[in-house]
């Protein structure tokens, strides 16, 4: 589409342009995200299957970033249990500590921080390593040698995702559940029988299930939002040339999937609770 | 298919019809293509020469449908690739090998795998027959031994000479050469040209270099297509730009004797 000089636009209605330039930019960008994303899941399912690539991205994405799960997920646990131990104690409710600890885990920090560590661990390299792909044109050499980057190149890293960050998810569930049942029952004292037994009571399948929904739309969320921003990085406004350009747009496919993570959340628990 | 016929009777594989291409500048839009027409002739080799910013390397992605022109026709052994559906398009590019600026190469991949790449995707060939093709070919190329390294520790010659053997994997009708010695010194230069005269006469490709390597490129050229602030000057031979009475290729003609000169003192 032709963009008129703001030259050409008299003085008082530059905002008013400003404003349907800025509008319109965010809706093509909108389609190509959205034709992106339609591309990269239907390329999970062309022949020949990627095998090898998909264990690799396994293997990056999921085993890759058990450690940083692990450690988010125990510290996290720890501080649940601690923060809820002392909110409890003031109503003699320290029994309820178990059913606390792992709702709020199960439901909330288990996606949710699952899904924000990966990004800054996985989505970020993934997105700059497509974009110095894009920029070394190497994904115009796949497309001239008509090899589907989507099926070569985005797909099994869209695939990897939807299977590693539900099991990371998982990992993060009960790695956290053992961290809050070590500050609560081994340093605070809370009745072991009394933590268990309140987190079976409490804890019921339609939770558990909202935790798995949500882990696959963030897997989602942020693969697509970072692999798309480094496929795209030479038509983002503002972005610069070179490696200046994947520079900035890593750190904005970050941002953007974080918060697109936050605010799913949000919509989710608001739909499925 | 349709058949052009160009000039010199040889059978158009390529056409540019009126074509525009536009970007966004500071200013409004910097056009880099005006309107502008020409053919490329099947079996022969087509230098499009021009300074930089002219819009040599936009005509190469404009051919393979990388970027859609703002009007006007590309048309492709008969068909207009900016109406091309997604797998037509696919379909249309296997008739292509592309030498890209910087070779392209896939930096996860040694130069075996980044050769072997368009025969294990594109065709159902055994790792036997995929093993010995990029032997042959690795060997045509004299690039015999660095099967394991990586592009990061080529040299630019050999990124080149790996990116042409890719380039030359799938058998291609038309290939298709942006700036093949940009950055490499004179011997690296010869040694491009050399390999590209040497393969074009066993494999009888169609050839389209863009260049501003100039005037050693005209040597191998059969057609000259010069570009010049969105507008192209077609000459049927390199000997022909001498008669143009236009000042810029007047100017460009002088540039050129001087550089041969130079050459010769050299």
């Amino acid at each position: 589409m032709q963009r008129m000089p703001q030259s050409d636009i008299p003085f008082l209605l530059r905002p008013i342009a400003r404003l349907g330039d800025r509008t319109i930019y965010v809706l093509r960008d909108l389609g190509r995200m959205g034709v992106f994303l339609m591309f990269g899941v239907a390329g999970v399912f062309k022949h020949p299957f990627r095998f090898r690539e998909v264990v690799k991205q396994l293997g990056f994405i999921g085993a890759g970033s058990m450690a940083v799960i692990f450690f988010t997920a125990i510290s996290s646990g720890m501080v649940l249990g601690l923060q809820g131990y002392y909110s409890l104690h003031k109503f003699g409710a320290e029994g309820m500590l178990g059913s606390a600890v792992s709702l709020t885990l199960i439901m909330e920090l288990g996606p949710v921080l699952t899904a924000l560590m990966v990004t800054g661990r996985a989505g970020s390299a993934m997105c700059a390593e497509i974009g110095i792909m894009r920029i070394s044109e190497q994904i115009d050499a796949l497309e001239c040698m008509a090899i589907d980057p989507f099926r070569y190149l985005i797909s099994p890293k869209f695939l990897a995702a939807l299977i590693s960050v539900p099991l990371l998810t998982a990992m993060f569930d009960v790695v956290g559940i053992f961290g809050g049942y070590l500050a609560g029952v081994k340093l605070m004292g809370v009745n072991s029988g009394a933590f268990f037994s309140s987190m079976q009571q409490s804890v019921t399948n339609h939770d558990i299930r909202l935790g798995i929904v949500k882990s696959f739309v963030f897997g989602l969320l942020f693969v697509w939002i970072c692999t798309g921003r480094g496929y795209f990085v030479q038509k983002i406004r503002g972005a610069g040339f070179g490696a200046e350009s994947v520079s900035r747009v890593t750190t904005q496919a970050v941002v953007i999937a974080s918060i697109s993570v936050l605010i799913f959340d949000y919509l989710i628990t608001a739909v499925m609770l | 298919m349709t058949i052009t016929q160009t000039a010199d009777n040889a059978e158009a594989v390529i056409r540019f019809i009126e074509v525009t291409k536009t970007f966004p500048g500071h200013e409004g839009r910097n056009v880099v293509l005006n309107r502008v027409s020409f053919t490329i002739p099947k079996g022969r080799t087509t230098v499009i020469a021009g300074g930089s910013g002219q819009g040599k390397s936009v005509t190469l992605k404009l051919v393979l449908g990388l970027m859609r022109p703002d009007s006007g026709r590309i048309l492709v052994d008969g068909q207009d690739v900016a109406s091309l559906r997604r797998r037509e398009l696919e379909q249309l590019r296997t008739k292509f090998g592309v030498l890209f600026q910087g070779a392209a190469l896939f930096d996860s991949l040694t130069v075996f795998e980044n050769v072997a790449l368009p025969l294990r995707e594109r065709t159902r060939m055994s790792d036997e027959e995929i093993r010995k093709q990029v032997a042959a070919t690795l060997e045509q190329l004299e690039l015999l031994g660095h099967e394991d390294k990586f592009p990061a520790q080529l040299s630019g010659g050999m990124k080149k000479r790996v990116g042409l053997a890719r380039a030359l994997q799938l058998d291609p009708e038309i290939l298709l050469f942006d700036e093949p010695t940009t950055g490499l010194d004179p011997l690296m230069t010869n040694d491009i040209y050399r390999l590209f005269a040497r393969t074009r006469q066993e494999l009888g490709y169609t050839a389209v270099i863009v260049s501003h390597d100039i005037p050693k490129v005209f040597k191998l050229a059969d057609q000259v297509i010069l570009l010049n602030k969105g507008e192209v000057d077609v000459f049927a031979s390199p000997g022909e730009i001498k008669y143009s009475t236009k000042p810029y290729i007047r100017e460009f003609v002088e540039m050129t004797m001087n550089c041969e000169k130079t050459g010769a003192t050299e």
